[in-house]
């Protein structure tokens, strides 16, 4: 049986790894191969034991829709979650999401995507006044905890997960990523240490249309899963991913934060750095953390998270794993070696190294705008300018 | 009845004195506030009776002539009658009276805290060096909204909405216990109260009122409202940095306080706002405070009289029921509620209540924090632990089981001197600590103790770092409920899930 959930007798898992991320900011498409490439010069980064990539633009023709992709242990878990989506969800289309069967991944679960939209006279209807998103959320942890077999994987719209247990390069070789196109991917490369060949435990973790890579482990999971749980959420998988996923829909879904602000969360400034700001600066900071010291995301750290709106390279608060990001034109890449940012892109305009706890936030613009890349903000310390 | 002058209780300690080095300076008779030594003519003589092996004559004795004793004499071993209860059947049997106590009880319950060990980063996570990096234990105590409101200025920059309710800010996650004027000695507050505003912490001044020469310390202190109300009126409340209503103590749940009226001079009379010489007494429950709704009106009471200004703690000592119980003093409107748990210490208290009554502080603390995390109202109040927390890592483990702070109280005493002798009922204590008689309390020099007790918080806030570093994480924040960095030994099922944290190797 492969491994969709975790029933490891861990609390949570332990991994280093690699990051690749790629943004066109005028939303212009681009197929897998830079992606792949990238990540595949982090070969060592990784053992074998997890890959993935997040591509957001992929479904426009479906753009209104959630897109789920799901993993099944066997055909009776795929029954019964069917079942599940029949009832609640008006099921637009669905499919076996194409792979290509390589001999390096030969072993993987059945995997199908469902382009659907909740039923508005759903069954909690009955009782409750959730919003879609709610309840896409809901039915996510729903069948993440409580159907064995089966692993919604991804379920934002316009965008998706491909991953698995694999080196990054050869899971995009199964899921034909030079095939897949998108205005911005992400790609992980994953080196588990107490989790080994566990499907759902490979990256990016998604919800909703969040996605997240992570290098790292967060040394303050104990606390910050207790602190979700308070907010209902369920951690089914027992991952720190996972724990950065929800902390951030918390923030800027529920709660409304803006993103920045979100990062500000998730790598607090010191009080020291707090302390110096202008007074109403200072009295927002110090409330932030305040209100949300639970939520610091502590130990070390290097994540890229995407929304359909741009993309967030963050470090943490004293910089414990590599980043570095890197511009050219239209495009931003994040990755944690500079190395792979020189393999698909050569002569960059600017390569720095974004500084601790700083969130690097790249937003797209509308297509008929200016090329806007503000590299205003890097510090001229970490500025190194390629002629 | 007559009184024989005969006892069958034999004296614990004999005080023992080497005649040859002792150069009859007097010092042990001076020292002494028990009476047991005399000069006897041509030599110190002893009065083993009345030694409470406190240690201030020898630490005293410029000779080193002085030796205390356990008294050899055995009594019959018996597993089951043991001393402890043989010689309380006798003593009670001369007084008739209830068996009276002070400090925390000395009997060996098991501890928690010494069977919970820490955790620390190995390879896949590096810890941090605190010599290196910052590490922060800055800690604000007061009710925090569950989400930030915020409005946007002209620039679309995000600006708070609300401002934050009242909060304490320290500087580390610890402060000092109530302990009353009258309690112990004007020089024991005043040393804790230097000693709080030198660390940026806070201290509390107990139920007996705040003395004037107090009153420059305010932004440290925390005024408390007990069922006697002693010296409580609209000034008070506003002159400290919150007000905490007492209900319970931890040594003592369910009992009222006593402090007979012969301690009661100008002094404390004053500040208690009570005639001389009136005994001073603070009932059993709160004559206001029958039911959770007067608690309630209480604390809105306070609030009003403040001006929503200051946070409002209780205090509740830790019984079995303290789950359910916290989580209606949070409903209540409390901002901040203080747990003392069954080990706490007392001036005084029925020894069997002392011995018998409440539940341990870390077990009291982790159903507290997952009961109030349950119904989502975990960040409506700050937890404050105490009930003898003996080093830093007592407080290490209670902040990973749910506290934002601990308090110290016997920790402080013995900064002071105190021997942990158990008698500060008494009102003899050669220490100064816990008597009120001028020749004792002038011994106790508020500076020189003062900068005792900030070198120990400052020693104990070092070792939080250290620990803090070595598991990763550079903030108390990341540390505080962190449960998953904490494993049980020797530890049943039953202990572990009441204490919720899983068995070393697990």
């Amino acid at each position: 049986m492969l491994r969709l959930k975790n029933n490891f007798s861990i609390e949570h898992d332990i991994a280093g790894c690699g990051l690749c991320g790629i943004i066109n900011i005028k939303k212009i498409r681009t197929n897998g191969e830079d992606i792949k490439k990238a990540i595949a010069l982090e070969h060592d980064r990784g053992n074998g034991l997890g890959g993935g990539f997040a591509v957001y633009g992929c479904y426009p023709e479906y753009s209104e829709l959630y897109a789920f992709h799901v993993m099944y242990d066997d055909l009776v878990a795929k029954e019964a979650t069917e079942e599940y989506f029949k009832n609640n969800f008006v099921i637009e289309k669905q499919e076996s999401i194409p792979i290509f069967k390589t001999s390096k991944i030969n072993d993987h679960p059945i995997l199908q995507r469902y382009f659907m939209k909740p039923k508005s006279d759903r069954e909690d209807r009955l009782f409750s006044e959730l919003k879609d998103d709610d309840f896409v959320v809901k039915s996510v942890m729903l069948i993440n905890s409580d159907y064995d077999g089966a692993y919604v994987f991804s379920s934002g719209k316009n965008m998706g997960a491909f991953k698995g247990v694999g080196y990054p390069e050869d899971i995009a070789d199964f899921y034909m990523l030079d095939n897949v196109e998108g205005y911005m991917w992400t790609a992980h490369n994953r080196f588990p240490t107490n989790t080994p060949g566990w499907w759902g435990g490979a990256h990016p973790f998604t919800l909703l249309d969040w996605s997240i890579v992570h290098n790292g482990e967060i040394s303050s999971y104990g606390i910050n899963k207790r602190y979700l749980e308070m907010f209902k959420y369920n951690l089914a998988l027992k991952t720190d991913t996972e724990v950065i996923a929800y902390i951030l829909d918390l923030l800027i879904r529920k709660h409304g934060l803006p993103v920045e602000m979100a990062m500000n969360v998730l790598a607090a400034p010191f009080y020291q750095t707090i302390d110096k700001m202008e007074p109403e600066q200072k009295e927002l900071y110090t409330a932030l953390r305040q209100i949300y010291g639970s939520a610091l995301l502590n130990g070390p750290f290097a994540i890229i998270f995407g929304y359909p709106d741009g993309m967030v390279a963050l470090n943490d608060r004293i910089k414990l794993r590599p980043l570095v990001a890197g511009t050219k034109g239209d495009f931003t890449y994040i990755a944690s070696e500079e190395a792979s940012i020189r393999e698909i892109c050569s002569s960059p305009d600017v390569v720095w190294s974004p500084k601790a706890g700083e969130p690097i936030i790249i937003k797209t613009v509308k297509t008929n705008a200016k090329t806007a890349i503000n590299t205003e903000n890097i510090s001229q310390k970490q500025r190194l300018i390629i002629s | 009845m007559t009184k024989s002058s005969f006892t069958n209780v034999q004296s614990e300690y004999l005080a023992v004195i080497d005649h040859a080095k002792c150069i009859r300076c007097k010092r042990c008779i001076q020292n002494c506030g028990w009476g047991t030594y005399s000069f006897g003519g041509d030599k110190i003589i002893a009065d083993h009776s009345k030694c409470v092996a406190c240690g201030r004559c020898y630490t005293y004795c410029p000779e080193g002539a002085i030796s205390i004793l356990k008294n050899p004499t055995v009594m019959r071993e018996n597993g089951n009658w043991q001393d402890y209860h043989i010689k309380n059947i006798w003593r009670q049997s001369e007084s008739g009276g209830i068996a009276i106590s002070g400090m925390g009880t000395p009997l060996k319950y098991k501890k928690y805290f010494d069977h919970i060990l820490l955790d620390a980063c190995q390879v896949t996570n590096p810890p941090i060096d605190p010599l290196r990096e910052p590490m922060e234990l800055k800690t604000f105590l007061g009710k925090k909204p569950s989400k930030i409101e915020l409005d946007f200025n002209e620039d679309g920059q995000p600006v708070l909405k609300n401002k934050m309710p009242p909060q304490i800010e320290l500087a580390t996650p610890f402060m000092f216990a109530p302990m009353s004027y009258g309690s112990i000695s004007l020089n024991a507050q005043k040393a804790m109260a230097l000693a709080a505003r030198a660390l940026g912490i806070v201290m509390n001044i107990g139920e007996g009122g705040l003395h004037d020469e107090l009153v420059p310390f305010g932004k440290n202190i925390i005024v408390q409202v007990a069922s006697g109300r002693f010296g409580v009126n609209r000034d008070y409340l506003n002159s400290g940095a919150a007000v905490e209503i007492k209900i319970g103590q931890g040594a003592k749940p369910g009992i009222g306080g006593h402090l007979p009226g012969e301690k009661i001079g100008a002094d404390i009379s004053r500040t208690r706002m009570i005639p001389a010489g009136t005994d001073a007494i603070s009932p059993a429950p709160h004559h206001d405070i029958y039911s959770i709704e007067d608690l309630r009106q209480l604390i809105y009471a306070i609030k009003e009289a403040i001006n929503y200004e200051k946070p409002v703690s209780v205090k509740v000592a830790a019984v079995h029921n303290i789950a359910a119980i916290v989580s209606g003093v949070v409903r209540a409107g409390a901002d901040i509620v203080y747990i003392d748990g069954f080990s706490g210490g007392t001036g005084a208290a029925p020894t069997i209540v002392r011995d018998n009554v409440g539940i341990p502080i870390e077990i009291a603390l982790a159903q507290v924090d997952q009961r109030l995390r349950e119904e989502g109202i975990r960040n409506e109040a700050s937890l404050i632990a105490a009930g003898s927390i003996r080093s830093s890592a007592d407080a290490v483990k209670a902040i990973a089981l749910g506290a934002d702070a601990v308090a110290i109280g016997t920790a402080a005493l013995i900064t002071m001197g105190c021997h942990v002798c158990g008698k500060c009922h008494t009102g003899n204590c050669s220490w100064g600590i816990t008597t009120q008689r001028p020749e004792l309390t002038r011994r106790l020099d508020p500076e020189e103790y003062g900068e005792k007790l900030y070198n120990l918080i400052n020693a104990w806030s070092h070792e939080m770092k250290e620990v803090l570093g070595a598991m990763g994480v550079n903030s108390i924040e990341s540390l505080r409920g962190s449960k998953e960095r904490l494993r049980g030994i020797e530890l049943t099922d039953s202990e572990l899930k009441a204490l919720g944290i899983k068995h070393a190797g697990m």
